[in-house]
């Protein structure tokens, strides 16, 4: 059932390479919607030629047909900075980038940390077809020092609680979190950063910073941090997620905590796989963000992580900021980058083409993974599901323009670069959302 | 009446040394012999750049760079306009972007920029259409003072190729030791580095240098020891413990000279903190080029001036 009109669309996409990272099934076939959800899925091994039907037809010949995408880590800047994004517009952008859920980083002012909040928020998305998932607070007003009331904020629907944007220095706090929130069954996602070690910090300590002058936020400052997040849940057994991984000794400190049974997940970005700190030589704000571009080689390990399944997730971190905040010096640019637009080209581009992993393991970790980690329906094309689609025309190749984003913001280090693999639909509840026009 | 050849450097900006050519630099260096001449006449003045505005906009404090160029524009008869304003990293009131549109708008024909923050005369440079010079961004560059360094030393040592130049003192938030890097790299010279290990930036051998945290194993076969300027805060940001302990182990003194076989000639960009970086009577002593380093920076920064100008020049 959409919650946009009411209505309950019925329709079939013909033709399509379907791939289900859930059941891994990976065929050409006949998917049919009814109702909000998947009737059937009919593959073409056993009926050569499309089914017969009355009901409305997409045609997806030569296309992909994957689940819907979720994107766990997003900022939709509302309420607060609403010139830089809002729920409506970052729904907009989110669904052209061929996503149906996202869930949204409580960093925002007045901060998610309060079920007024996470009520807000939901009724703000009702007026957009996309399924936002609120992640609330930790700490009250993000302080780091007393815990949200976070009962109740699952209640009022949060699926997360987050420290992202104001990292928890306090080990004892994180602790009682940990503790804490396995009651509700719900990951802490968590920003890996030492302060103390990142202050003044505008990009990756190493080589490149040493060159350009500018001050850096050593690897070793994130690593602490997923050690120590990393011990106190096994002494927990609390459920850690880490958001934004970015450097190597990371990607090993996860796998070897996820060997020993650790319930950690952990997530990685686009521009952290396809980006590395030698391009900032330009000095462009937009290639600022936190944690910050990393070497060519950290670029290796996340792909590694991503290719043995150390890293869960990709998730775009799209970070919305304003062209006067970030049309500035280096030094006093805004961390951050909007990715809800460029996530699936880069992650065709830069993973699946060159062979990192191929379609399905791709997919898993902007569908499946997610749903399960935030325990949020989608994520699965079987009989029975709500029916959230994306459709793929994965060879079609596009250059990505920012003017012609659907976010309000234009923070994208990735204007004029050419990309492969394109969102041709998007479909939610069985409602067609988004379509390509072209 | 000698006529210069119509000469122009490949970038039209001078933001740092970083990837300039020996060509390049060698251009300069000759261009400022020919300024230096004039800077010894009774009326060392040329009309060269009669008619041009340049504006010196300097975002930081910096009496003496800001002195030389003003003093450089003069002898070359520009027009100036001086823009002093301290700004901190968190920025207040006009961005740089206003600035920007605010020089445009003046019909500014050079821009000379000092800034505490690496990269923004980059940045100026993409906002405008006019020559930027940098002046100095934060612990990046400050080529103007590496393009004098290497005048005083090649008119010292004729060349540089094969000298052997130690650099002392804080590597990491230094644009001298950045710039005089990149330059006297790429004229041959061999370059070790020398400070606190606090004060060494990580992977500091990505700019071809050699690295010794001991001063009398560095200095063994120096032909030229570059001391930096160790900015007081180093010490309360937990950076050094003390100028006293840095004194006594990379202060350069007699008695630290004394058994070096080569003579060994001491540079310094100044102001100096007498007492912590060098001993006063090495500071002013016979192999001391600190006042020469003074005098040949307005030489070069005339030279440079007049190349990203574009003018073609005449010298009577
Ligand atoms: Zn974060
Ligand atoms: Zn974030």
């Amino acid at each position: 059932m959409s919650k946009k009109n009411g209505q309950c669309e019925s329709l079939v996409i013909q033709g399509g390479r379907v791939i289900d990272p859930g059941s891994n099934f990976d065929e050409e076939a006949d998917l049919f919607i009814e109702k909000g959800r998947i009737k059937e899925i009919r593959s073409r091994k056993t009926q050569k030629s499309s089914s017969r039907t009355s009901m409305p037809v997409i045609d997806a010949t030569e296309k992909i047909v994957v689940p819907g995408l979720i994107d766990m880590h997003v900022h939709l800047r509302e309420p607060g900075r609403e010139d830089e994004e809002t729920i409506v517009s970052g729904s907009e952008a989110a669904m052209a980038g061929g996503f149906t859920g996202v869930a949204c980083m409580p960093n925002t002012e007045p901060p998610i940390d309060d079920g007024s909040v996470v009520r807000f928020v939901l009724r703000k998305a009702e007026s957009t077809p996309i399924k936002v998932y609120p992640v609330a607070a930790i700490t009250k007003g993000r302080q780091g020092k007393e815990l949200t009331e976070i009962g109740d904020l699952v209640s009022a629907g949060a699926v997360a609680v987050s420290d992202d944007g104001s990292p928890l220095s306090d080990p004892e706090i994180m602790r009682r979190a940990l503790e804490y929130t396995k009651m509700f069954d719900i990951p802490i996602i968590s920003h890996c950063e030492d302060l103390s070690l990142t202050s003044r910090g505008v990009m990756n300590e190493g080589r490149m910073s040493t060159l350009l002058g500018l001050r850096g936020m050593p690897p070793v400052a994130e690593e602490i941090m997923v050690a120590r997040d990393i011990a106190l849940t096994e002494y927990t057994g609390g459920r850690l997620h880490i958001a934004h991984v970015s450097t190597a000794r990371s990607v090993e400190l996860i796998r070897e905590a996820k060997r020993r049974g650790v319930r950690v997940t952990a997530e990685a970005t686009p521009h952290h796989f396809s980006l590395n700190d030698e391009s900032l030589r330009t000095f462009d704000t937009n290639l600022k963000m936190n944690p910050p571009l990393r070497t060519a080689r950290d670029v290796e390990a996340i792909k590694e992580g991503l290719a043995d399944g150390t890293i869960d997730v990709i998730a775009s971190d799209h970070a919305p900021h304003s062209i006067e905040e970030k049309e500035v010096e280096f030094d006093a640019a805004p961390f951050g980058i909007i990715g809800l637009e460029t996530t699936l080209g880069l992650v065709l581009t830069e993973l699946v083409e060159p062979g990192v992993f191929d379609f399905s393991a791709a997919f898993a970790t902007m569908t499946l993974h997610p749903a399960q980690i935030l325990g949020v329906e989608g994520g699965r094309l079987q009989k029975g599901e709500k029916a959230d689609v994306t459709i793929i025309d994965p060879l079609k190749k596009w250059t990505v323009a920012v003017h012609r984003f659907k976010s309000k913001s234009r923070n994208s280090p990735f204007g004029g670069r050419e990309l492969t693999g394109k969102i041709e639909c998007v479909i939610i509840d069985g409602v067609t959302v988004f379509r390509s026009q072209n | 009446m000698r006529r210069w050849r119509t000469l122009a450097l490949k970038s039209r900006h001078l933001l740092g040394l970083e990837g300039m050519s020996k060509e390049d630099i060698e251009l300069i260096l000759d261009t400022a012999t020919s300024f230096k001449e004039i800077l010894e006449r009774p009326i060392p003045k040329v009309p060269t750049l009669r008619g041009k505005t340049i504006v010196n906009l300097f975002f930081e404090a910096s009496t003496r760079t800001r002195i030389s160029f003003e003093l450089a524009e003069k002898r070359l008869s520009a027009d100036t306009v001086n823009f002093s304003k301290a700004t901190s990293s968190v920025q207040k009131g006009e961005t740089l972007k206003d600035t920007a549109r605010n020089i445009e708008a003046m019909k500014i024909d050079m821009v000379v920029m000092r800034h505490s923050a690496p990269g923004a005369p980059h940045f100026l440079a993409r906002c405008l259409d006019v020559p930027i010079l940098n002046a100095g961004d934060g612990a990046h560059e400050h080529p103007t003072q590496a393009l004098l360094d290497m005048y005083t030393l090649r008119e010292k040592y004729g060349t540089l190729e094969g000298l052997n130049v130690v650099i002392v003192g804080d590597i990491s938030h230094s644009r001298v030791a950045r710039s005089d890097i990149w330059g006297l790299k790429t004229m041959g010279a061999r370059v070790t580095v020398c400070g606190p290990s606090t004060l060494i930036p990580v992977e500091v051998d990505a700019f071809g240098v050699n690295v010794n945290y001991n001063i009398d194993e560095a200095i063994q076969d120096a032909d030229v020891i570059y001391a930096l300027r160790i900015q007081m805060e180093r010490q309360t940001s937990g950076l050094l413990p003390s100028s006293r302990e840095y004194h006594h182990r990379f202060g350069i003194t007699q008695e630290r000279l004394r058994p070096l076989k080569k003579r060994v000639t001491i540079m310094h960009p100044g102001p100096i903190n007498r007492g912590v970086e060098l001993a006063s009577d090495v500071a002013d002593g016979e192999h001391s080029l600190i006042l020469d380093q003074v005098l040949n920076g307005v030489a070069v920064r005339m030279a440079v001036l007049y190349l990203l100008s574009g003018e073609e020049g005449t010298v009577e």
